[in-house]
């Protein structure tokens, strides 16, 4: 796939992207690692002896109130949200491109019904929209998923239909429809491709979104339930720790941060590997 | 009569690559005269033209040169004494006239501002701004002041652009293709608006374009540019009857001939332009030129400067007259 | 014609309100109608029997699913927005009061975050590509990726524990009754919204003013004499203003929800911990009614910012 390639190296020559993809794999990576168990220590294990010490040989990150390991925690937490994040944007992506194309494609009344439906959750600020939702379903990881896709659906059926609407009124979709070109392959051979691009710079930017409202949700209490480790609970602990215990705020926050940036750089990097003129403004 | 402004030995290139744009471009201009500036696209003349007023886009930028203009070089002056020179000494007029406004401001506070930003000593202002309009061919100057430049066609935005490049009355007004994106019919008001400003006002000009036909009863005399250099310059009466340089030759062939009888196919010079930086120490024109001999493409033939005409060619065309 | 237009586009936003009005009615009955009426019984703590009828029809209580909509629906356009258990203090009221203080916060944090964004904006697109450049975007990428729960903890933390200065800890007091404590009390939640609206508004600047720079009429007013600065102001920044007018009117918005958080650790009496607070004490009537007034602002806000940048292109009609 000749043309996959060619974006693939323009990717490679943006340092942000290069830089974010980097921070993004390193958090993969410790993911991975707490998910097959492989963390130094038990996130849920407890030792009350060694309550709120600071970073130390044993443990990296140091402790929280209950002794147990801070860094161990946080690769665990990172796991919870990427996880999260993961399954809200993907479910978000389906639907919403989806729902863009056929609507942007087939136009008329069935359109108009996609564009009002998504103006109407637009129409709530992302928290807010996640709270209610995950009032009403649940906390478990699923539940917050599915609340997080619902309000990121409506910025996948955007970027999705926009493209759709600009290719298809161009003459050459005309008169290959003339030519009696089916409507899929019309779709898939000249429209999906204009799609793919404006899609995946989203994707990369709804992740570092997701995991942001993730985090906030477990921070008001509304997600991960204690005693499982989630870094905006651990931030929410460490409200009363702070003053005498920094590293119970420090790591899990700088865990955020960093994942942050690296899916908004890999989105910048995204977005100028992909995008025909080329630009550097970054 | 003195010289108003003289080009030397300009040359301008890209800034990331050092790529030649354009190469030791000599012109000048004596008051009251006016030079067109003739050449296809990627020639270099619009790059020529913008270097004057220290306009030339992102990217690009000159690489050896003088402009001189009243005693001063413009590429080296006070940043400060070019803005004062700019709209008010010396003006220009653009290409695109739909764009070449600002959208969000009314025609007549862009028109006011070129006198705010200036010493000037016009007393009233906005009458001023609106007469300008009237001797430019606008109906309505009243209207037209509290006007956005979308409300209006193409061809009254240039009017616009003119009137506003003649408000302060400059010694020298370069004009890069104004009518290239007009039609046939608003071109010929155009140039014949221009011209009588001109002569009003007894200013010097600087008129680019790609057509040939346009210059000839418009300006004093030519120069011609083919890949970033100049190959010839002479009195327009020189040019058209007797033109020395090939490339000059067949530009003149290739104008359609309205009163032609005969079914002739329209005349066209075999072949593309060459890059300007990519052109050797040999004649740019060669490729193309059907006198083209051996030595025309291991040397480069400098402009060879004899009274009023000049001709960068080592077998240059011997006059007909 | 503006008057058609304007006329189209309010009856879009009506119609998108009736939606967001069966949405929300949606959401928040996917809790099983048991629950609602069992609480009923047992939370009618401090209502008044009156109050409880009103209750009843506002959830239109013993009827089919549509009946409940519209009963709602009914209630809530009358301003009935129902009754707080714990309190037994109407909804409206209660309302009333939280969305003043939301509003404050939301202003102040957007006044803040767009002055901060169109600076360092502005700064960055001198020069682009240079470090001053790197570093305003380096600031951005911060402002974003640093979460709003975390820069207030760590405020509070470093402002509470070290420094002993803590506005917030007092009472909360309203503009009108103590302008200073206000303020005090306003400044690190605003601070800290405004740090997060900067980063969208400063790339929104930034890509705005330099892809308005090259443009020719920008060429045409340097090439006639204009200053400097009347090129920046008037015809960059001028022209880049309406992607910057649209992104903040977005995000005001966007911090009447994002509120929530920082209403929460700096104890703010505002909407999002209204919202909170009634989530957790589980009175659905204010949830239902906070979340319905939300929407409403927002399509509201939206509708705002469109005619404010119809005013400011002209070429919009």
């Amino acid at each position: 796939m000749k043309r996959e390639r060619t974006w693939i190296n323009y990717y490679l020559q943006s340092t942000s992207g290069i830089v974010g993809a980097v921070l993004v794999l390193i958090m993969i990576t410790l993911s991975l690692i707490s998910a097959f168990s492989l963390a130094p220590h038990d996130p849920l294990e407890q030792n009350p002896m060694d309550a709120l010490q600071g970073p130390s040989g044993t443990y990296w990150f140091g402790t929280d109130q209950f002794g147990r390991d801070i860094f161990s925690r946080s690769i665990d937490g990172m796991r919870r949200s990427l996880s999260v994040a993961l399954l809200s944007v993907g479910l978000a992506t389906l639907f919403g491109v989806t729902l863009g194309v056929v609507g942007g494609y087939l136009g008329r009344w069935i359109d108009n019904i996609v564009v009002r439906a998504s103006d109407v959750i637009f129409a709530f600020p992302a928290i807010l929209l996640a709270l209610a939702i995950v009032n009403s379903l649940g906390n478990s990881w699923i539940d917050t998923s599915i609340a997080i896709a619902i309000v990121y659906t409506p910025i996948f059926i955007r970027v999705a239909r926009g493209p759709v609407l600009s290719v298809k009124e161009m003459d050459y979709i005309k008169s290959a429809r003339v030519l009696g070109y089916s409507s899929p392959r019309i779709l898939g051979r000249h429209i999906l491709p204009n799609v793919f691009a404006p899609v995946v710079v989203q994707v990369a930017l709804s992740l570092s979104w997701a995991i942001l409202t993730e985090s906030g949700l477990s921070f008001l209490g509304l997600g991960t339930q204690p005693p499982d480790a989630s870094l905006g609970l651990m931030v929410s602990e460490a409200q009363a720790l702070a003053a005498f215990a920094w590293w119970s705020l420090a790591f899990p926050s700088i865990f955020i941060t960093i994942v942050v940036i690296g899916l908004n750089l890999v989105g910048d990097g995204l977005r100028d590997a992909l995008d025909p003129a080329r630009r550097s403004t970054s | 009569m003195r010289s108003l402004i003289s080009l030397q030995g300009l040359s301008i290139k890209t800034s990331s690559d050092g790529r030649s744009l354009t190469s030791d471009v000599n012109i000048s201009l004596i008051e009251g005269e006016a030079l067109g500036i003739v050449g296809e696209s990627g020639s270099g003349k619009t790059l020529t033209a913008l270097s004057i007023l220290g306009l030339l886009p992102r990217g690009v930028e000159v690489a050896s040169g003088e402009i001189s203009f009243n005693g001063e070089n413009l590429l080296s002056i006070d940043p400060e004494r070019l803005r004062e020179i700019r709209g008010k000494e010396i003006s220009m007029v653009y290409q695109d006239p739909m764009t070449a406004l600002n959208p969000v401001m009314t025609v007549g506070n862009q028109l006011l501002e070129v006198l705010d930003c200036h010493n000037h000593d016009v007393k009233d202002p906005e009458s001023h701004v609106k007469q300008s309009l009237i001797e430019v061919g606008i109906p309505d100057p009243d209207r037209a002041l509290k006007s956005y430049p979308h409300e209006f066609s193409g061809g009254m935005r240039q009017r616009v652009v003119i009137a506003m490049s003649l408000l302060l009355s400059p010694k020298l007004l370069i004009a890069d293709e104004p009518t290239t994106a007009l039609d046939v019919t608003i071109q010929r008001q155009i140039l014949s608006l221009v011209s009588k400003q001109r002569s009003r006002r007894q200013m010097s000009m600087l008129w680019i374009t790609h057509d040939l036909g346009v210059v000839a009863n418009l300006v004093d005399r030519v120069a011609v540019m083919y890949a970033g250099r100049i190959v010839e310059v002479g009195t327009t009466k020189q040019i058209f009857n007797s033109p020395q340089h090939p490339y000059t030759q067949g530009l003149l062939a290739s104008l359609p001939v309205a009163s032609s009888h005969r079914k002739n196919r329209l005349a066209s010079i075999p072949g593309v332009p060459p890059k300007p930086w990519l052109v050797g120490q040999s004649c740019s024109f060669a490729d193309r030129c059907q006198f083209a001999q051996k030595s025309c493409r291991e040397r480069l033939p400098l402009l060879d400067t004899r009274g009023t005409k000049s001709v960068a060619c080592f077998y240059p065309i011997a006059s007909s007259i | 014609m503006k008057k058609s237009s304007l006329l189209s586009r309010l009856l879009s936003v009506a119609t998108t309100l009736f939606g967001i009005s069966i949405f929300v009615f949606l959401v928040l009955r996917v809790i099983p109608g048991d629950t609602i009426t069992s609480s009923l019984g047992i939370e009618t703590g401090a209502l008044n029997q009156e109050q409880i009828e009103s209750l009843r029809k506002y959830y239109g209580i013993d009827q089919p699913i549509i009946g409940q909509y519209f009963s709602w629906i009914s209630s809530f356009i009358q301003g009935d927005l129902g009754f707080s258990y714990s309190t037994g203090a109407p909804v409206l009221q209660l309302t009333k009061s939280a969305l003043l203080v939301t509003m404050e916060l939301a202003l102040l944090g957007t006044t803040l975050g767009v002055f901060l964004g169109i600076s360092v904006g502005m700064f960055s697109a001198r020069k682009p590509g240079s470090l001053r450049d790197f570093l305003g975007q380096f600031f951005g990428l911060l402002a974003l990726a640093i979460p709003g729960f975390v820069l207030s903890t760590t405020i509070v933390t470093v402002m509470a524990n070290k420094f002993q200065y803590f506005p917030n800890g007092n009472e909360y007091m309203s503009p009108v009754e103590d302008l200073w404590m206000n303020l005090q009390q306003m400044l690190f939640p605003s601070l800290v919204l405004g740090i997060a609206v900067a980063a969208p508004v400063m790339r929104t600047t930034r890509s705005a003013l330099l892809e308005t720079v090259d443009k020719d009429f920008v060429r045409t007013a340097i090439g006639k004499g204009v200053t400097a600065k009347a090129v920046r102001l008037k015809h960059i920044l001028r022209n880049s203003l309406i992607p910057i007018v649209t992104m903040t009117g977005i995000q005001f918005g966007y911090l009447l929800g994002g509120a929530v958080i920082v209403e929460k650790i700096f104890a703010l009496p505002g909407m999002g911990r209204q919202i909170l607070d009634a989530i957790n004490k589980r009175e659905y009537a204010t949830v239902q009614s906070s979340i319905m007034v939300f929407a409403i602002l927002f399509v509201t806000i939206n509708l705002i910012t469109d005619l404010i940048y119809r005013r400011i292109d002209p070429r919009i009609k």
